[in-house]
């Protein structure tokens, strides 16, 4: 099976084709507007008919993503998103389908529905948006939030442990993982192409800035300052470099990742742990998606991309098989199929 | 059923109906046992209803009184709306099956027990004192000792059987007594055992040996002095076929959805009474159907409106815990104006309750159940084959006026089953879809129909029609989302208009009598059969009293008020604790509207009824 979807023949689309006339109403400065950006900057790269778009969402400030795109959108419940998104691709495959959530929306309210998801493998692609805080709330922490979070519902600091998406999308079996910042609307593009392009959920992590109720959340890997030494680009195929002038690298010693210099202690580049995304075997790609500050930088881009059977499909599949040898082919058939007798 | 001992020949009396009940273990095959019966009559002609009552455990602990699974047959040569009050022949085959369904016998019925099972053991386990064989408990009823166990090791001598499945034959002979005692034929169950063992002949002959042995046993005992013969009833002529309300709910969705040229789409969540909906629909993909087993009640419904926005049938079932949780998705659906069938097979609560008891008090959260101005369509069927006319209806409501549905049957329904003249679908109503128009080449998401006001339904991958809806008030017309007041307004109560013109297309109410004035009788929902006997038989007696039933709970039909208008009293009989009364009072204040309840998780009786009716009669 190869990670390929039909392109149908259409005429060009471009970015205002799918800018919808709402006005969008997020906080001035917030991330959510170059995620937006980012998106309606990818969908005409993907060639895809206006009108087999559809974004989904439940219920948050990212939930109000549909509106501001020119595509079909449904604002659905608080996590319920993703049960949402599978009744319609199940309804019609063709479509490409979008689900918008944020990380309480996802892994709070929604969790069931989000594991499900990755575990069914529903051809949808799941952009999380991850501020690490509840916004349209008004700041209360959320299943993200590190140990320790003042917020307005907890004054003494969080004393919760927080979820890490890969995790979970590992955990449930997912085979697509991509990690992305708002700061960065190239790669994230980028990134929802590839994103489109996997058949299988893809689940794509955008750290995303709240800048009212969590400021500077991600800034240990968005800073300017940050960017050489905390931020790990990992491609398909290349050996995991990163810093100024690539210079530092991972490399795998016995069941731990390291970071380590190129020329200190003897490392050349072949002793630098070279990405495989599409690998089964989750195990290093969990090692990468975990890796962060203070020691350690953040792996951004698609970590994980595997090819399995999808929902759909095995639907698809199912049915054909079980037509050729139907004995009932209409309501009427059901209808006297069976014991049945006359009254004369 | 009055039997007269004539020692020394077998007589045959005729009868007009009867009721058989099979008890016993949950792992003894009484409900297989019971529906052979049922099928064998139905063949024969009878009209009948049967109703299965058992354990919410799977298997309880063997020989205890929460282990014992019934199922009561009524069979005859007249009408027959229910599967009766108390048995003529109830068959036990153990103490606490006996135990356990003594009060539903007959007294001066037949009782015919497996006497090598009332060994002492057995008897303790089952809670009585002392053996109820010696001690006088059962003096009122005509007992058949028989040796059920021993005599059907017995017949299955020599073949290749363990004991387990030998003494699993042991329902079949108690099936063969029975069809002597009512001279039926052994073919059809004949026919039935090689199908099912067909893989294994040692166990298909040990079933027809065992089957065969129950019969010439019963011919030959003195116990059993007469056999009775339930003549073939007067039925409309037609091709029929037995089916029970959730397998026509089932069907009924299947036929909705090949009406409409759409797929049907299943999201469900295993929860008694309702899975056998799931697993039916499960069977059938090739007709269109897509199940999909989801991870929760929400997920369920949040996938069948998904579903329905991209234009499919999206449909939901569960039962009173479920619909509590789809609530919120219910409310949405409200909102976004998208077609939505939620099937609530109704059960005992509240919280888990008594899973696989039936119960009428669903009403209020269907009505009322959800957040704020939320109106739905709600209907209710009353028969089980009629499940599959309502299970379409829904469909038809949901899909031309863009709402959700909410469809009513209970664990009643559910289970019992009946003969049924099946419909073509040809024969059925057509569907009628509202299809998306555009104004000015623009397109209005909530423009509505003037008659309907249902909007259009708009679907993803159609071009040029691309809009978004959710759960945030709309803007009229435009569908924007909107928090001006009086839009809001406006907009609630464009909702509720909505629903309540469904009025419009619904049948009126039909009075059951000559409109004495005097008692009317009201039902809805799954205690038809119940009800109208009772009445039926009162008013054959010259009793001034009437019936009318609902199926159409919200709205409720147009011609109600004007039936009930004409009667001194209104009787409201439901198995809760007067919802339906409660919604009837509130929308005509000033009638003389009472209620009778039971919530028993049981259905009503004839005989209760008949008394109740009598007393109101007489004041």
């Amino acid at each position: 099976m190869e990670n390929t979807v039909d392109i149908p023949q259409h005429k060009p689309l471009t970015k205002k084709d799918f800018e919808s006339d709402q006005l969008v109403r997020w906080c001035p400065g917030c991330g959510d507007y170059s995620i937006l950006s980012a998106m309606t900057n990818a969908l005409p790269q993907l060639n895809i008919p206006r009108e087999n778009v559809v974004f989904i969402s439940g219920i948050g400030c990212a939930a109000r993503f549909p509106y501001y795109m020119n595509t079909y959108g449904f604002h659905t419940i608080h996590g319920r998103g993703p049960a949402v998104a599978t009744g319609v691709k199940l309804a019609n495959p063709k479509l490409s389908v979008w689900e918008i959530q944020g990380d309480g929306d996802a892994m709070a309210i929604g969790g069931n529905h989000f594991i499900h998801a990755l575990r069914r493998n529903i051809d949808i692609n799941i952009i999380l948006f991850n501020n690490e805080i509840y916004g349209l709330t008004k700041g209360q922490y959320s299943p993200t939030s590190p140990t320790g979070l003042v917020t307005k519902s907890t004054p003494y600091g969080s004393i919760e442990r927080p979820f890490h998406a890969a995790e979970l999308v590992i955990g449930a079996q997912g085979t697509f993982y991509a990690r992305t910042i708002d700061t960065n609307p190239k790669l994230m593009a980028e990134i929802f192409v590839h994103a489109a392009k996997h058949v299988g959920t893809s689940l794509v992590e955008v750290l995303q800035n709240c800048v009212i109720f969590n400021d500077d959340a991600h800034a240990a890997v968005t800073a300017r300052e940050n960017r050489d030494d905390f931020q790990l680009h990992v491609k398909h195929g290349q050996p995991l470099l990163f810093g100024k002038d690539n210079k530092k690298g991972i490399r795998l010693n016995g069941l731990k990742l390291e970071v380590v210099t190129l020329g200190e202690n003897g490392v050349t580049e072949n002793d630098i742990l070279v990405h495989d995304a599409h690998t089964e075997d989750p195990t290093l790609h969990l090692m990468l998606a975990r890796l962060g500050p203070p020691h350690f930088p953040v792996a951004l881009g698609v970590i994980r991309e595997v090819r399995a059977k999808t929902y759909d499909e095995a639907i698809a599949e199912e049915r054909e098989k079980i037509s050729k040898n139907a004995r009932y082919h209409s309501v009427d058939d059901l209808l006297k199929s069976g014991e049945t007798w006359e009254i004369k | 059923m009055d039997d007269t001992l004539v020692n020394g020949t077998k007589t045959t009396k005729e009868l007009e109906k009867v009721v058989i009940r099979f008890a016993g273990d949950s792992g003894d095959g009484m409900q297989l046992t019971g529906s052979q019966f049922s099928f064998t009559s139905a063949l024969w002609g009878n009209d009948l209803a049967t109703f299965p009552d058992f354990p919410a455990e799977i298997r309880a602990p063997q020989g205890t009184v929460e282990g014992v699974s019934g199922f009561q047959v009524q069979i005859g040569k007249i009408d027959i709306y229910t599967p009766g009050d108390q048995a003529d022949v109830l068959v036990a085959m153990n103490p606490a099956a006996l135990k356990s369904n003594l009060q539903f016998a007959r007294k001066g019925g037949n009782i015919i027990i497996d006497m090598d099972a009332f060994v002492e053991r057995n008897i303790e386990k089952a809670g009585f004192k002392t053996n109820p064989l010696e001690d006088g408990t059962l003096n009122d009823y005509n007992v058949v000792e028989a040796p059920i166990s021993s005599l059907t090791k017995a017949a299955l001598e020599g073949l290749q059987l363990d004991n387990k499945s030998i003494m699993r034959s042991k329902n079949m002979f108690a099936l063969g007594m029975m069809y002597w005692l009512f001279d039926r034929s052994l073919k059809e169950t004949e026919k039935y055992i090689e199908d099912k063992f067909r893989k294994t002949p040692a166990l298909a002959e040990g079933n027809k040996r065992a089957l065969n042995a129950g019969y010439h046993y019963a011919e030959t005992i003195e116990a059993l002095p007469a056999r009775y013969k339930v003549p073939p009833a007067a039925i409309e002529k037609g091709v029929y076929r037995h089916i029970s309300g959730n397998t026509a709910t089932a069907w009924g969705l299947i036929a909705a959805a090949e009406k409409l040229g759409k797929q049907l789409f299943l999201g469900s969540y295993p929860i008694t009474p309702a899975s056998d909906i799931l697993h039916e629909l499960s069977r059938h993909k090739n007709l269109g159907v897509i199940t999909m087993q989801a991870e929760d009640e929400i997920a369920a419904v949040c996938s069948a409106i998904g579903a329905s926005y991209a234009g499919q049938v999206g449909v939901t079932t569960s039962s009173g815990p479920g619909i509590a949780l789809k609530g919120e998705a219910i409310g949405l659906a409200v909102m976004a104006e998208v077609p939505l069938v939620v099937v609530d097979v109704q059960r005992g609560g509240p919280s888990t309750g008594l899973p696989t008891k039936t119960e009428q008090a669903d009403i209020n959260i269907a009505v009322y159940g959800r957040n704020s101005e939320s109106p739905a369509v709600v209907i209710a069927a009353s028969t089980p084959s009629n499940c599959f006319e309502f299970a379409y209806q829904a469909v038809k409501l949901a899909v031309e006026h863009m709402t959700p549905v909410i469809l009513l049957t209970d664990g009643y329904l559910a289970n019992g089953s009946e003969p049924w003249k099946y419909p073509k679908l040809a024969d059925l109503p057509p569907i009628k879809v509202n299809e998306p128009q555009k104004t000015n080449g623009t397109y209005y998401p909530y423009a509505r129909d003037p008659e309907t006001l249902a909007r259009a339904w708009a679907l993803p991958g159609t071009t040029g029609l691309e809009h978004r809806i959710g759960g945030l008030e709309k803007q009229d017309i435009t569908g924007n989302v909107s928090y001006d007041p009086q839009n809001h307004e406006k907009m609630v109560r464009t909702r509720a208009e909505k629903v309540s013109r469904v009025a419009n297309y619904i049948p009126e109410l039909e009075v059951i009598g000559k409109g004495d004035g005097k008692l009317l009788v009201v039902g809805w929902g799954g205690t038809y059969g119940g009800l109208l006997t009772s009445v039926k038989e009162l008013q054959l007696a010259n009793k001034k009293i009437d019936f009318v039933h609902f199926n159409y709970i919200n709205p409720l039909p147009k011609n109600t008020r004007q039936i009930f208008e004409k009667y001194d009293k209104i009787l409201v009989c439901e198995l809760n604790m007067g919802q339906f009364a409660s919604l009837l009072r509130s929308r005509f204040p000033g009638l003389n509207i009472l209620s009778y309840n039971k919530i028993q998780g049981q259905p009503f009786l004839v005989t209760e009824l008949k008394e109740v009716f009598i007393n109101h009669l007489k004041d």
